[in-house]
């Protein structure tokens, strides 16, 4: 094991996928001769050619909907979008084109393609360009969703995305691409299956539900809380779809408390789903109501202040956690 | 003529008349309700579809619109796999999930069938990237109604096979209305051809209703593209004689204005012309519809007999590895 940045270990991902499967390739804005506007595809137009590393214009619904094309006669792109919230203008071809393909067709054509870029509020980029999508996409039947939060599930599950038979949607953590973390030599193949959550530190008061960038948050509260005689166990989800039911109510079964806190917004978000399994399926094992804590309800504003006031935050998620753990 | 051009341009003929026998069926059994949804009808535009396929190779890749049965049974599915899809059937070209406007058929490159218009102007896209990135000779013909053209995807997708220099046919079967609202209403351009030129895409109008012309400017991009790869755009002037779906009765135009279309009909021009040549006899041609009318109405006894999709199989097309998460 060695400590690569989240960005190294996405590079690290591409590069192996590119170079293991001829079928591969990377398309998107900036992509190539730029290397990447966050730098992820650094030295792959160097090592890989323009033929498989391949910068586009600003055409966001046609290099998805080409993508997809060219998944229906097996090739296997990975298309990035600058942003995730930059989707919402191929929505059409994420939504509509890629996973329903396979049913339209009655079988016979899977897309096996990989959407991957930045997801989620960054630093006071404004409301068009801070859209935490993941609860839009995981309510479509057909695809895929992961949000990784540490290095090693980032090169893990984007390695496992471009290798499966289906639309998968990596969304990566763009407040997280400079963090580092402990991930295996490049010559140990690292393949993390979706829809398994990780248990990222064990507790025993409360199970704290995370993914992405709150995953670094909830880690951050539980060691505060650990000071007040709380003990929170985190469950970083990693994949928001398919969802890993188990290990979810393994852990809430254990420590009977749960607090859900999730980077998109309140209404029919992720965190309302995971909510209503834990209720419908471990009901006696709760003591307490589920809490959520997410971003307010509003488009997100540009002064400073008013984001912090929008995002979760330590606070809220303490609050949260003595709340249910009535302390 | 060579003989086995005329043998293919007699085959032809038999496709189109199976495409407009089809239709005629498949309007008759929408209103028996046993096909549901929408449902759009190819019939005054067979020529374009038919003079496509018959100047390509069989494994061409061919994608269209929602009016696509024709472009189906052009590509080789079955009557019977067509008409079973209309009635949602397991034995449908889509196995009775995607209906008429989502028929695939993998084995014979038809790749839908799709319903959001100009969306799948960038798959197309995506299939001659594709080509391009193996190193084949293929062509993608990418057919879509004059409606697309005024749709962000469309453009999109223009820039892109020209950026990239990709072996593909944008086909425009400019039918002249995008549901009920004319062309001149619709699009700010004095022929719709002129959207291929502001992409340094070569572009030519062809008469739609005329198998021939639409054969020989097919086969002579299509050669062009195969030497190298480049994108090109045929406007195909046609008329769909029926409303834009089955539920519209087409007002919006005149009596007369179908007539005059109606005079000009796709099979009956290519069968003057097989006729005048003396390679295609009364008897024969007559021959050919009753087949041709045979064929549909057993698909309609095949659809009707065949089973209903298994329930029990209701995840089972969502991923493709069968996840239900």
């Amino acid at each position: 094991m060695r400590e690569i940045t989240y960005r190294q270990a996405l590079n690290e991902a591409l590069a192996e996928e590119l170079e293991r499967d001829p079928n591969v390739f990377l398309m998107g804005e900036e992509v190539a001769e730029y290397q990447g506007a966050y730098k992820v595809s650094q030295g792959l137009l160097q090592r890989f050619g323009p033929r498989r590393i391949i910068d586009t214009p600003i055409s966001e619904n046609g290099f998805a909907g080409l993508g997809v094309g060219a998944a229906m006669v097996g090739l296997r792109p990975i298309i990035e979008f600058m942003t995730f919230s930059f989707s919402l203008v191929a929505f059409d071809q994420v939504v509509n084109n890629a996973p329903n393909m396979f049913t339209m067709s009655g079988g016979q054509f899977n897309i096996p393609i990989t959407f991957r870029g930045p997801n989620g509020p960054a630093h006071q980029l404004g409301a068009t360009h801070s859209h935490a999508t993941e609860n839009f996409y995981a309510s479509v039947p057909g695809l895929k969703v992961c949000a990784p939060a540490t290095p090693r599930d980032a090169k893990g599950l984007l390695k496992t995305a471009v290798r499966d038979n289906n639309p998968v949607l990596v969304l990566e953590a763009e407040l997280l691409y400079s963090s580092k973390g402990m991930v295996e030599p490049p010559d140990e193949e690292l393949l993390i299956p979706l829809g398994k959550a990780d248990v990222k530190r064990e507790g025993s008061d409360v199970s704290i539900i995370c993914y992405a960038q709150t995953v670094p948050l909830a880690l951050k509260v539980a060691a505060q809380l650990e000071e007040e005689d709380i003990s929170a166990e985190i469950v970083d989800l990693r994949s928001i779809k398919p969802l890993d039911e188990k290990a979810i109510f393994d852990s809430v079964t254990k420590t009977h408390r749960a607090v859900i806190v999730e980077q998109d917004h309140p209404f029919c978000g992720v965190g309302a789903e995971v909510c209503y399994r834990i209720q419908k399926n471990i009901f006696d094992a709760l003591d307490a109501p589920i809490m959520r804590v997410s971003q307010e309800d509003v488009p997100m504003p540009y002064n400073e202040r008013l984001e912090k006031a929008v995002l979760p935050n330590p606070d809220k998620l303490i609050a949260a956690v003595k709340q249910v753990c009535y302390a | 003529m060579q003989r086995g051009e005329q043998r293919d341009e007699v085959e032809m003929l038999s496709l189109m008349l199976l495409i407009r026998r089809f239709e005629e069926r498949a309007s008759q059994q929408y209103q028996a309700q046993k096909v549901g949804g929408f449902c759009h009808l190819y019939i005054g535009q067979e020529a374009v579809v038919a003079g496509a396929v018959a100047a390509v190779r069989d494994d061409d890749y061919v994608i269209t619109a929602y009016r696509d049965h024709a472009h189906a049974l052009a590509r080789g599915t079955s009557a019977n796999a067509c008409m079973a899809e209309l009635f949602g059937k397991e034995t449908g070209c889509s196995r009775g999930l995607g209906g008429s406007m989502h028929f695939f058929d993998r084995k014979n490159h038809m790749y839908g069938g799709h319903a959001i218009v100009a969306a799948h102007v960038p798959l197309a896209v995506g299939m001659a990237f594709a080509i391009k990135y193996r190193g084949e000779d293929r062509v993608t013909l990418c057919f879509f109604g004059d409606g697309a053209i005024n749709q962000g995807a469309f453009h999109e997708a223009l820039n892109l096979a020209a950026l990239y220099k990709l072996p593909i046919i944008f086909i425009c079967e400019n039918n002249l209305f995008a549901m009920g609202t004319s062309v001149k209403r619709s699009t700010s351009l004095k022929q719709i051809v002129d959207r291929a030129e502001g992409y340094d895409i070569p572009g030519e109008v062809v008469d739609g209703m005329n198998f021939r012309e639409v054969r020989e400017k097919i086969a002579e991009v299509a050669d062009s593209i195969r030497k190298e790869p480049h994108p090109a755009f045929l406007e195909a002037r046609t008329y769909r004689y029926r409303g834009h779906s089955m539920s519209d009765p087409a007002s919006y135009r005149t009596k007369e204005e179908l007539e005059k279309y109606r005079l000009d009909d796709p099979i009956t021009r290519l069968r003057a012309q097989l006729t005048r040549e003396e390679k295609l006899t009364n008897e024969q041609f007559d021959q050919l519809d009753k087949q041709a009318k045979e064929t549909v109405l057993a698909a309609v006894k095949f659809a009707g007999e065949s089973p209903q999709p298994p329930l029990e199989r209701l995840y089972d097309y969502t991923y493709a590895d069968g996840a239900k998460p």
